[in-house]
């Protein structure tokens, strides 16, 4: 048998230098005369050990990590084809307990497989939900998705299965499924790597959706920075049509579904949903006033589904094992997985999918171990840029939509950036206005003029101007934002301000104190 | 500096590649990649062809190409590193990241070097948020950035 060695494609993983470890590997193999395949796989999301390599040997899959080049050949002396030891080993990379402790569903086979290989996909249990589904009548599909409880996982969390059964119940001569690949808040990154590192997931899954719904084109809108991810759901959405999964006749049954990837221009705003529709139809991000919903008049008018990459990514398991078995994992009203991505200041950085239900604590101490430049953690934004800084105080809080919507955070697209005891929060209070001023798509003033004011106010509540009017000028302003904006950019700005504001009033105190303090 | 298109050769060129992606629902931001793909900025020369084409007035095309920070109305320099300044990288320092390449290339954030060498950008993230700082050169995704890599980038971008 050939030796299969996998080196991580991912961009996470070539950030960190893959490409170079892919290239001394395959030149020293050239110089031993050593015939192998060289798989370049996703990643498993433990980015503290990327480049991970990994050798499939006669006792399963031996991984090493982090690999430099320079370490590439003293792993061939050291026996690494047959996983021989070197002080890169990390033994089975099912064992390694950032990997072990998690519950893998949507990211199955992430990191494991071909990305580009159907055979890959199929032999590691895609296109079973498929299969099944087409065996369905679409209200039966629909049904399926409503029970599993699967909801938004782009951060609304509205549930799946409503919206496409508001699909399916209007009349349309066309209808259409949009995957919202425009994972643009920091600290996130679930979206890129399943893109990446499974692709046929997201296409089986929004092939589905089409089934459930009537829809028969799909769009995936992806966002400019991520042109590794393009590239892969181009690829793979190639090999689908001429596998026969996507076209005329999917599967050889009477559906018909394709669809198209698109790429973005570097707005933020077109995250949002209804910007993100009117991106498609090539005209300026601009968030549309609701209703009409998108389900009834949504892209070019038709109805439309319109869900985040990890939702639909998450509809073939559910279709596979059915949702009783989603809805088993979970806390509350928040049923299944949550691939959360801890990010920032951490020292075991990556992605984390688990049930439901883990408090921040668990998270950010045991799984995340911490800051890494070791000083104490002083606050962790969750949900991206519009998500609220947390400190210490609310680590019990566990990770399910409606336990951080009472404590005035939300979980949003599950990204969590940590922070260590040298941050400012005022500073990161004046940098949420500012990404607000930045990306406004303008169309409403409390977002447009609001953010701008806001940067002003902080700053003169940083220089010391006035600070008890101006922070309670602040404060009404996040409150007028907060009720008044069209959509989550300016309505939920207030979220990191104001949660900067309330748990860490001492960054928001005159400057002269401020420094006495230092 | 490299010489700009005449506009004839801009318009011929925009409208072959208009012919080509003209047929796909909702044309105008894959046109526009095309375009700036072609030329590395979006000519005011090419608006008045995809109006046309596309039956849209000039301020439609005008404001689709404004509203979108991607698209560049000059051409960039020969390199373009985007800098992470997103809350992760500012986590691990990219503040500090930034101040330092802005000394080393002398030129501040969204502004080209006098040689045409580089241009500066900052990036609202890249996804790379499991290894910040994170930039990206040419396309090239780079994480962890530290004084190392920095003068590598610089090397590279002066070569």
């Amino acid at each position: 048998m050939i030796p299969r060695i996998y080196i991580p494609g991912d961009s996470g993983a070539l950030a960190l230098g893959a490409e170079k470890v892919a290239k001394a590997i395959a030149s020293e193999l050239a110089e031993r005369g050593i015939e192998a395949k060289i798989v370049r796989n996703g990643s498993r999301g433990a980015y503290f050990l990327e480049p991970m390599v990994e050798v499939a040997t006669a006792n399963g899959r031996i991984a090493y990590g982090p690999v430099k080049p320079s370490d590439v050949k003293s792993l061939f002396d050291g026996g690494f084809l047959t996983g021989g030891h070197h002080k890169r080993w990390l033994g089975a990379p099912d064992k390694i307990p950032f990997l072990a402790k998690q519950t893998r569903l949507t990211f199955a086979r992430c990191g494991i497989t071909d990305p580009l290989s159907l055979e890959s996909y199929k032999k590691h249990g895609g296109l079973n939900g498929l299969t099944n589904a087409l065996g369905l009548t679409p209200a039966a599909i629909v049904a399926q998705v409503t029970e599993s409880g699967l909801r938004g996982r782009g951060g609304a969390g509205f549930p799946t299965g409503i919206k496409w059964k508001t699909v399916l119940d209007t009349a349309g001569d066309r209808k259409y499924i949009v995957c919202n690949a425009d994972e643009g808040d920091s600290g996130t990154f679930a979206d890129r790597m399943i893109m990446e590192g499974d692709p046929f997931v997201l296409i089986e899954g929004m092939t589905i959706a089409g089934i459930a719904t009537g829809a028969t084109k799909g769009f995936v809108y992806v966002r400019s920075e991520y042109p590794h991810a393009v590239a892969a759901m181009n690829k793979a959405v190639e090999i689908a049509r001429k596998a026969g999964v996507l076209g005329a006749s999917v599967l050889g049954s009477p559906y018909a579904f394709d669809m198209e990837i698109r790429v973005g221009a570097g707005a933020y705003v077109c995250g949002e949903e209804t910007a993100l529709l009117d991106s498609l139809e090539g005209k300026r991000g601009m968030v549309r006033a609701k209703p009409p919903l998108p389900a009834h008049k949504g892209l070019f008018g038709k109805p439309t589904v319109i869900n985040n990459v990890i939702s639909l990514a998450s509809v073939p398991v559910i279709m596979d094992k059915g949702a009783a078995f989603y809805k088993d994992f979970g806390m509350g009203r928040s049923r299944g997985t949550i691939p959360i991505q801890i990010a920032g200041n951490v020292k075991y950085a990556g992605l984390f999918e688990a049930a439901f239900g883990m408090t921040l604590g668990e998270i950010v101490d045991e799984i995340g171990g911490g800051t890494s430049t070791g000083r104490p953690v002083k606050a962790v934004q969750v949900g991206g840029p519009l998500g609220a800084y947390f400190p210490r105080a609310l680590f019990d809080t566990p990770f399910d939509y409606e336990a951080f919507a009472a404590k005035d955070g939300l979980i949003g697209h599950a990204g969590i950036v940590v922070f260590d005891d040298t941050a400012d929060m005022l500073k990161q209070a004046r940098f949420a206005m500012e990404f607000c001023a930045i990306e406004s798509c303008g169309k409403c003033t409390p977002c447009r003029i609001g953010s701008t004011r806001g940067v002003e106010t902080i700053d003169k509540l940083a220089a010391g101007i006035e600070p008890e009017k101006n922070l309670a000028l602040v404060t009404d302003l996040c409150n007028t934002m907060k009720f008044g904006s069209l959509c989550a950019l300016g309505g939920f700005t207030p979220y990191p301000v104001m949660s900067s504001i309330t748990h860490f009033p001492d960054d928001f105190k005159p400057a002269p104190v401020r420094v006495a303090a230092e | 500096m490299t010489m700009q298109p005449a506009s004839t050769e801009i318009t011929s060129r925009t409208a072959a590649i208009i012919h080509e992606l003209k047929g796909l629902e909702g044309p105008l931001l894959p046109i526009l990649h095309g375009i700036q793909e072609e030329f590395g900025h979006v000519p005011k020369d090419a608006l008045p062809v995809i109006a046309e084409a596309l039956n849209i007035s000039r301020a439609e095309v005008h404001g689709v190409v404004s509203f979108y920070h991607d698209y560049r109305s000059h051409p960039a320099g020969r390199h373009v590193l985007k800098l992470c300044q997103a809350e992760s990288c500012q986590s691990m320092g990219s503040d500090a990241i930034a101040a330092k390449l802005q000394q080393l290339l002398g030129i501040g954030l969204h502004e080209t070097t006098r040689d045409g060498s580089v241009t500066l950008e900052p990036v609202y993230c890249l996804g790379l948020c499991a290894c910040s700082p994170a930039a990206m050169l040419d396309g090239q995704v780079i994480g962890r950035l530290d004084d190392e890599k920095l003068d590598e980038i610089v090397a590279e971008v002066r070569s």
